[in-house]
């Protein structure tokens, strides 16, 4: 409307201060432009995979640098190339893989059964009413006692062998992965399941076609918690009278203060931890493609 | 297309069938519906006819929503006589897809026996979505995502449609292309609908019958008599769209002046 009705002068630029200027009619000073550089050729183009591994690569050259001069003593830590040259060994005469042949067999049972129990009793107690007000209030008091603490009562009851270990990764994969997908059930969202009844599903049809799905990316976040607690229980289990494992070799280059030995053990765990979050990322990848996730910029 | 079977959602079926040329494919009778002690719906009477398209209009809060909701069988804590066919099918304002399964396969959701991916197929045709239906619903458009929810709703073949605002959530273009598709598949199955909405225009343009719903009954009944395709512009348009407003408390403006656009 005002397009029409406009003044024929210019209008004076009122938020210019100058008085003496502002009256002049006509065009004022143009604004100075700037020019907008686009992204791409503001960053030097350095590949992803070769930023991401130069801070390690850099920490591992100084680490030898500082061995190689004298200021890191062996026996505080090893050099990398001898720890390097004793993994070497250890592969050789066969004593590291038997060692993580039983470590990831007590890891892959503890977490099995782990995974049975927690996801039946949040099954159990997030799909039933009942269910839940028999295992939660349970499940929620247990969780608060501290796992490792239960190491000595496992040892009276289990005795030294392998079912106190499996038993301690069993105990502290199930809270995570019982706590996770729990909340995931519970947190459907209500208006896709109405909408599953409008369209004639029956309870076990809900269960299976909008509530297990919907409380996937929840368990999936639980076996992430449960993989990393599975490790760290393995660690606490394996230093207790364990005759065999990662664990037993640890103790065992301990008593002859054989870092490298050391070392080597914990980049075997580290290793191994690794690999299992892989494992989680490829299932996530295929399990939960549905889900449009921000990649970062 | 008729339906003859007549399913209570509560209480003890009516009488005979009333003496009509169409049958009946919805029939409210006394439906007290109350939250806490406040009804919200109060002994509200509704029939609907096979075939019919009926708009139901109201201000937020009349209960409009709960009434669908009812007629849909998701609210059971009522009073009175509700008969609603047995195919029946809901489209909700949200298009409320199961985001972990593809376009197709929440077509074919809940449908009884073993269906075929080419039953979702047709039907996403039918809405003009085929070429979607191997997509993840949260890549979908929110048009996209409201046809795939009709697809979900026409492939059941229902007698009655329930449709609950569910052009509220679009733009304004994408909404005159979605009214006219509901229209265009209401005159194709010839099923009945049931639109609830709170947007007069909207009503007026597709309903044969618009109701308006004020505390907890029906309280003005208008029939539309326009012929189809009905056009904005005309003066009857108008004319229904002023007095339907006024009776949802929406006086004409006041300036004469105003009226010329």
């Amino acid at each position: 409307m005002s397009i029409s009705h406009a003044p024929p002068q210019p209008v004076p630029d009122i938020s210019r201060k100058g008085h003496a200027e502002s009256l002049e009619p006509g065009p004022g000073p143009s604004p100075e432009l700037v020019a907008l550089v686009p992204s791409s050729s503001r960053r030097a183009r350095v590949p992803r995979w070769l930023r991401r591994t130069t801070g390690p690569l850099l920490l591992l050259g100084l680490w030898q640098l500082l061995s190689a001069t004298g200021a890191l003593a062996s026996d505080v830590l090893a050099s990398p190339g001898t720890i390097a040259r004793v993994a070497g060994d250890l592969i050789e005469d066969g004593s590291l893989t038997t060692a993580m042949g039983v470590s990831l067999q007590r890891v892959a049972i503890g977490l099995l059964l782990g995974t049975l129990v927690g996801t039946g009793l949040a099954l159990v107690s997030g799909l039933f009413r009942i269910g839940e007000d028999l295992v939660d209030a349970s499940v929620q008091m247990l969780r608060t006692v501290p796992f490792v603490g239960l190491i000595p009562l496992f040892i009276i009851w289990f005795g030294i062998g392998e079912a106190p270990k499996v038993a301690i990764i069993t105990l502290g994969v199930s809270f995570p992965l019982y706590l996770n997908v729990y909340a995931g059930i519970r947190g459907v969202d209500s208006q896709l399941i109405e909408a599953g009844e409008s369209l004639g599903l029956s309870r076990w049809g809900l269960v299976r076609h909008v509530i297990l799905p919907g409380a996937l990316p929840g368990a999936m976040t639980g076996l992430r918690y449960s993989l990393g607690i599975a490790w760290l229980a393995l660690v606490f289990a394996e230093q207790i009278n364990a005759d065999a494992g990662i664990g037993f070799l640890m103790v065992q280059a301990r008593d002859f203060l054989r870092t490298d030995v050391i070392v080597v053990c914990l980049v075997v765990y580290a290793f191994l931890g690794l690999l299992a979050d892989f494992v989680v990322r490829t299932l996530e990848r295929l399990l939960l493609q549905w889900r449009p996730t921000f990649t970062g910029r | 297309m008729a339906t003859d079977v007549h399913r209570p959602v509560t209480g003890a079926p009516h009488g005979g069938e009333t003496v009509s040329q169409h049958p009946t494919v919805v029939r409210v009778d006394g439906l007290t519906r109350a939250f806490d002690g406040r009804p919200v719906i109060d002994r509200l009477q509704l029939d609907v006819q096979a075939g019919e398209f009926v708009a139901l209009l109201g201000r937020s809060g009349c209960g409009k929503s709960t009434l669908l909701r009812i007629l849909a069988g998701l609210d059971r804590d009522i009073e009175g006589t509700v008969l609603v066919p047995r195919r029946k099918a809901v489209a909700f304002q949200a298009p409320r897809l199961m985001p972990w399964k593809r376009v197709w396969r929440n077509v074919l959701l809940g449908l009884p026996g073993r269906p075929e991916r080419a039953v979702a197929e047709r039907a996403l045709e039918e809405v003009g979505l085929s070429h979607r239906s191997q997509a993840w619903p949260k890549t979908l458009s929110g048009g996209e995502a409201q046809r795939a929810s009709l697809a979900r709703a026409l492939v059941r073949e229902p007698d009655l449609l329930l449709l609950d605002e569910p052009f509220g959530a679009l733009d304004a273009l994408t909404r005159v292309k979605a009214q006219r598709l509901v229209d265009e598949l209401w005159q194709r199955r010839g099923c009945a609908v049931l639109l609830v909405t709170h947007d007069v225009e909207e009503a007026v343009l597709l309903a044969d019958r618009v109701l308006v719903m004020d505390d907890g009954v029906i309280a003005h009944e208008q029939r539309i008599d326009l012929p189809r395709p009905r056009d904005i512009a005309d003066p009857r348009f108008a004319a229904l769209r002023t007095g339907l407003l006024e009776r949802l408390g929406v006086e004409a403006p006041a300036a004469p002046a105003a009226e010329a656009a």
